[in-house]
């Protein structure tokens, strides 16, 4: 009988000891969260002079002419290395990237494509696919695109939908929870969305995970003030 | 534009679906009323790229009014917007981009079959600053007879330099 109490007041005493651990780790990463949100966007107070490690998410067809567009305006010994990320689906993307890196060879006098990795990831749906199966394939994407950005750890992630980019962006969100490394999230909606957001950029602009949000329309800019109108890049 | 071919001044309607299945709008350039209308506004071939369609347009030579030809694919439309002198396409960026370059008269036509129709929003919005015409395929036939190809502005090219001066200042790079 007393062996009993005593051992239901230890189960008790494990139970509360749990609890308050439970809790106490709940607090620490929500509070670690709310920090990196508060952190999400505000410009980084340092005069960088050493080259970022940069992602770049190419989303097909027009993403990808809209993508490749922006990093011909970019200076390559800042942005170094380049790490192109395109959908397993999608064989035209790295091509694409490939002939602009190799027009930039000459110019910075780097050899071969040194500077330049190119890299492909699962979907985490296809176009038809039914919502049933993509529940299985966006874990499959979800692991696919932590495990690649674990290996890269960019500082910079350039990205203009569709949902590719929404997996990587968020395993980057959780490596800067947990403080390995901080990346900056740039997101640049796509010229053919001129009233409304697309659901990859209504995403990352109410998560609040996008650092800057540009878009290309002014009409855009007015619906969402936190997004800067940075004129047609087509 | 226009070469000349056999004696005759060539002025072609190069009709693009791109990648996608859009027969309301080959079905609806195929039709005699919109044929009659390009043949009375001086254009005499049309070209059709049907792309993953069904609907097959007829053929013809051309004696009496516009010749007619079509095919599927093509891995580059390049050459056919370069030598065309009207451009109808359907609505997807690229076409619309590539040809705007090109400074070709262009008409849009807008597919409302698609589910997801933010399509529309891009050509409409450019019809609105007057660098295209925007059409459906029910009222095709109209916009070619009112069309006034001496109205429309030239695109400027795009430019991303705002975007990367955003993303540098943001990083802590000098502004160059």
């Amino acid at each position: 009988m007393v062996y009993v109490i005593i051992s239901t007041m230890d189960d008790i005493c494990n139970i509360s000891m749990l609890a308050i651990i439970v809790s106490a780790v709940v607090v620490v990463v929500s509070i670690r969260v709310a920090f990196v949100l508060y952190k999400c966007g505000k410009p980084l107070h340092v005069s960088t002079l050493k080259p970022v490690s940069t992602l770049i998410v190419l989303g097909s067809g027009g993403h990808t002419a809209e993508m490749l567009n922006l990093i011909k305006v970019l200076k390559k010994e800042r942005f170094n290395p380049r790490y192109y990320i395109a959908a397993m689906t999608d064989n035209m993307s790295l091509e694409k990237a490939k002939v602009l890196e190799e027009s930039t060879i000459h110019e910075t006098g780097a050899r071969d494509l040194e500077n330049a990795r190119f890299m492909q990831i699962y979907r985490s749906r296809e176009v038809g696919q039914s919502y049933v199966t993509s529940i299985g394939t966006t874990l499959i994407a979800m692991a696919h695109a932590m495990w690649l950005i674990i290996k890269i750890r960019p500082q910079v992630i350039l990205c203009n939908g569709p949902g590719t980019c929404i997996p990587l962006c968020a395993a980057a969100f959780l490596l800067k929870i947990a403080g390995i490394r901080w990346s900056s999230i740039f997101y640049v909606e796509s010229i053919a969305r001129v009233r409304k957001l697309s659901l990859s950029g209504l995403l990352l602009y109410k998560s609040r995970l996008a650092d800057q949000f540009f878009v290309q329309w002014p009409q855009l800019q007015r619906k969402y003030p936190r997004a800067q109108y940075v004129g047609c890049i087509m | 534009m226009g070469e000349t071919v056999d004696g005759r001044s060539k002025k072609t309607v190069f009709v693009t679906v791109g990648t996608t299945c859009f027969d309301a709008l080959v079905e609806g350039v195929d039709t005699l009323s919109v044929k009659e209308e390009l043949s009375r506004k001086g254009y005499t071939d049309l070209l059709i790229q049907m792309g993953r369609g069904s609907y097959i347009p007829s053929k013809t030579s051309g004696e009496r009014g516009l010749a007619v030809d079509y095919f599927t694919f093509s891995s580059s439309i390049a050459d056919y917007l370069k030598s065309a002198s009207l451009i109808i396409s359907h609505a997807g960026s690229g076409s619309i981009f590539e040809t705007l370059r090109l400074d070709k008269p262009l008409i849009v036509v807008v597919n409302e079959d698609l589910m997801d129709n933010h399509q529309s929003e891009l050509a409409e919005e450019l019809a609105d600053r007057k660098h295209l015409l925007c059409a459906r395929p029910q009222n095709l036939q109209e916009t070619i007879r009112t069309m006034d190809l001496e109205s429309l502005i030239p695109y400027p090219p795009g430019d991303a330099t705002a975007i990367a001066k955003g993303i540098n200042r943001f990083m802590g790079f000098p502004d160059d």
